[in-house]
């Protein structure tokens, strides 16, 4: 039993630096794991802002009505009590952060400002200025950093998680991990690890999600014999710029402060966007939607805009583009509640917004499912926790817009101190033979992929992949399509064996470490296709035109994925969907 | 013409901290919107020089792509810039690409800029709050706070300021502007006050906020246009009257 545990976290964005602070707070010793300083980690990304119903705005708001505005937009796949606590929670870790020194935006008064999101009827958003998600993981990066400096957190920055060490009774007992520098391989003990590795963009290829999201954590655990829930729902943002090298996000906030999405009404119209009057515009969302408008879900607003394009054949130009407007907004107001945003759209497209409408259009954003956990952040393998987007708990079928930053901190805050009790309760480990087996097993992989000398690049295998991930996998889903996807991704896990690193040398050798991310994304991509293959209905961000409604009677359950080591593919279970709470209705808006 | 249009890249390439550098042409084929890191991807898809000769991907830091993380700053035809906001339609070719000049480099364009995350240590920047636990809301801040406030809060620890300091360097030890400026941030935070003292005496002596020149160069490259040189006067008037009133409390 040890008093003081190690607790080793793997990643540091908003849910790994949570959970660091709880248990440096009770008096746990921190190994933190993490790609990049983690003050560069990808919840930099988050624009708009974080929910809590703290009812600032006079409108009768409660964490009730944010739980039931939760659960509904997440169609009724999640669990109903996380849920409820992280609502409950919400305004309180709003506090927090305020006392951590967020630069919110204010009111007039002092207090914090709220704004609308998508999904909701209320101001339940707080804000700082558009790059919320900077502001958050700052505050949290800073405690963090004064916890190191009292020696109470260690971290090992550029070093990238392998898979967990298991005894002989499948209880982890610690991490195997590689520098990313000199490619070392090494093991650490711990007393119990949280996962904190966020989202899988990468598997898309082109995505909202930064370098570092592939998914590669999740996808070892899973091999290893951690369950993998609902991998099928995957969130399409509706807003994003289309880009070269990424999809960059258009913050729903546009939206929030009154961004209105239109075509112009006819194919070809080739005026400038400026100088078509209204009734030359189809604000379709509005026409569509008159309750919620423009701040309809993610799921709802993405099908909208694919129809537009694609079945009414209205895209700007012709193109795959619809506008998003916020040139009717007076400048102080745009520049004070959403200048970050604006300045992503002006230095990577060249239009300032305030001007001239943006273009945009969906882009994959968000991964709803991830590693299955209990109620206290636990997966089934005992020792391992995990929090933030790379588990599956709080979006349900659709995640709200602002409800991710709010659930990161939630599981951080709760995986932190049950990771901490689970620890205090733990025999130590009985011989170190585990981490030098699990040491050995990791560099026979790299000196494999050292030695494969075929004719497949690996950046190349992962386009291809990206490419048929978003065309099948993605908005619009069709069984046959998915089989044929599934057979692919077989069919490129063979190739990979032919995989020819072009770089051989043992230094910061990033093709060597993207290569072997690149292994783990095809494994779980295979999870996220045979998972919408199974589910035959349409829930939340799963569509699926031939069977195009919900059936609560069948598909009321969450996925459960493992992964059969034998036939080197994936099983499926299905556990039922605890709505205790909230009785399951028509998803209507 | 525009169906054979190309773009021109000269990339400085070092094999690991102690190698020498050399220098390797690219010939990509131009696409529109292509930025810095678009471009190295291409590479990695296709790894072979101008000339034809089979080489390596480059090695480079960059995590969002968005020029929110900090990350891809390097030196793009002599300018210290990052690299994901910087459209090849925008540049002059061959497009010039360097690391920064005054970090260690780790290899290519990958450079070890921990300098700025130790000296954030050092100057004790964190707001210093008694715990986790339930406390009830935050001290209220005006608009006009919040508004001064936020544009430090922005900044990306991308070290771009440092990199075009003729003061950073080996013989000054400076701390550099970034870290200046978020000593104004905290000290001017109603909680983060409390640390004041010890901020400003960590600014003090050898490498501290006197050796800033006063080039200016710091505010103009800073791509988050953050008033860096206000926070130097700001917080250097403060060293000052505090190591003022020091002297007459001995």
């Amino acid at each position: 039993m040890a008093a003081n545990p190690k607790i080793i976290v793997v990643g540091g964005g908003l849910a790994g630096l949570s959970a660091v602070i709880k248990i440096a707070e009770m008096g746990g010793q921190v190994d933190l794991f993490s790609i990049v300083p983690v003050k560069r980690s990808h919840s930099v990304c988050a624009q708009g802002g974080i929910n809590a119903a703290k009812n600032l705005k006079g409108e009768g708001d409660s964490t009730w009505q944010h739980l039931d505005d939760t659960v509904y937009g997440g169609d009724f796949l999640g669990n109903q009590p996380p849920i409820k606590a992280m609502c409950d929670a919400a305004p309180g870790i709003i506090d927090l952060l305020d006392r951590m020194g967020v630069p919110f935006n204010r009111t007039p008064e002092g207090l914090l400002d709220f704004r609308r999101f998508g999904g909701t009827l209320h101001h339940r958003t707080a804000f700082a200025g558009a790059t919320t998600g900077q502001q958050l993981l700052y505050a949290l990066d800073e405690q963090v950093r004064r916890y190191e400096a009292e020696g109470k957190v260690t971290k090992f920055e550029s070093w990238e998680f392998l898979s967990a060490v298991l005894d002989s009774q499948r209880l982890c007992r610690g991490i195997c991990a590689m520098d990313l520098r000199s490619m070392e391989v090494r093991t650490f003990p711990a007393d119990a690890i949280i996962m904190a590795t966020g989202g899988v963009g990468a598997i898309f290829g082109k995505s909202t999600n930064s370098v570092v999201c592939t998914g590669s954590a999740q996808s070892a655990l899973y091999q290893q014999g951690c369950y993998y829930a609902n991998g099928e729902f995957i969130q399409v943002h509706p807003t994003s710029i289309p880009g070269e090298d990424k999809l960059r996000l258009m913050s729903e906030s546009a939206r929030g402060e009154g961004g209105r999405v239109w075509v112009p009404k006819t194919l070809g119209d080739k005026r400038e966007p400026n100088s078509i009057p209204e009734n030359d515009r189809w604000y379709f969302l509005e026409e569509w939607y008159p309750k919620y408008g423009n701040l309809v879900p993610r799921d709802v607003a993405t099908r909208a805009i694919f129809k537009v394009v694609y079945e009414h054949n209205l895209g700007i130009d012709g193109k795959p583009m619809v506008y998003l407007d916020l040139t009717h907004i007076d400048r102080a107001t745009l520049d004070r509640k959403l200048e970050g945003i604006l300045e992503i759209y002006e230095k990577f497209v060249g239009d300032d917004p305030r001007i001239t409408p943006m273009k945009i259009f969906p882009g994959m954003h968000y991964t709803m499912g991830g590693l299955w956990v209990d109620f206290n952040q636990a997966t089934n393998i005992s020792g391992i926790f995990a929090a933030g987007e790379c588990e599956y708990q709080y979006h349900g079928a659709n995640r709200l817009g602002a409800n991710s930053l709010v659930s990161c901190i939630f599981g951080g805050f709760t995986a932190g101190p049950h990771a901490m009790r689970y620890a205090r309760n733990q025999q130590a480990a009985s011989s170190n033979g585990r981490f030098d087996n699990e040491r050995k097993r990791q560099q026979e992989i790299n000196a494999g992929l050292m030695k494969s000398d075929g004719n497949e690049n690996p950046f190349r295998l992962w386009r291809e992949l990206g490419e048929l991930m978003t065309k099948d996998c993605t908005v619009i889903r069709y069984n046959k399509n998915l089989q044929q996807t599934d057979a692919k991704l077989v069919e490129m896990l063979e190739r990979f064996r032919n995989v020819n690193l072009s770089d051989r040398s043992m230094w910061a050798n990033t093709s060597f470490a993207f290569t072997r991310q690149l292994y783990n994304m095809l494994q779980l991509s295979r999870v996220i296709a045979q998972g919408a293959r199974m589910r035959d209905e349409s829930r939340g961000a799963h569509y699926k035109p031939d069977f195009p409604e919900r059936d609560d009677k069948n598909w009321l359950k969450t996925t459960k994925a493992y992964f059969a080591a034998d036939a080197d593919e994936p099983k499926f279970e299905f556990e039922p969907v605890d709505v205790s709470l909230i009785p399951a209705r028509a998803r209507k808006y | 013409m525009a169906d054979t249009k190309s773009v021109l890249f000269k990339i400085r390439r070092q094999d690991s901290p102690d190698s020498k550098p050399h220098w390797e042409e690219f010939e990509l084929p131009w696409h529109p919107g292509m930025n810095m890191i678009s471009s190295m991807m291409e590479i990695a898809r296709n790894p072979v020089t101008r000339d034809g000769k089979p080489t390596t991907p480059i090695t480079y830091d960059s995590n969002c792509l968005e020029e929110v993380c900090g990350s891809c700053a390097m030196l793009i035809n002599g300018k210290a810039r990052m690299a994901c906001s910087a459209l090849v339609d925008k540049l002059e070719q061959p497009i010039r690409l360097e690391p920064l000049s005054k970090f260690p480099v780790i290899r290519d364009l990958s450079v070890d800029r921990s300098v700025l995350f130790e000296n954030l240590k050092r100057v004790k920047a964190w707001v210093p709050v008694d715990g986790t636990y339930d406390l009830g809301s935050g001290p209220r801040v005006t608009m006009e706070a919040q508004e001064e406030a936020y544009p430090l809060s922005r900044c990306i620890s991308c070290c771009i300021c440092m990199e075009v300091c003729p003061q950073f360097n080996e013989h000054t030890g400076f701390v550099g502007a970034a870290t200046i400026s978020q000593v104004r941030l905290f000290n001017t935070h109603p909680t983060g006050a409390a640390l004041k003292r010890e901020r400003l005496e960590a600014l003090m002596g050898d490498g501290g906020i006197q050796e800033c020149g006063y080039a200016q160069n710091c505010v103009e490259a800073c791509p988050k246009d953050i008033p860096l040189t206000t926070s130097i006067s700001e917080v250097s008037g403060a060293v000052m009257t505090q190591a003022i009133g020091d002297l007459f409390r001995r």
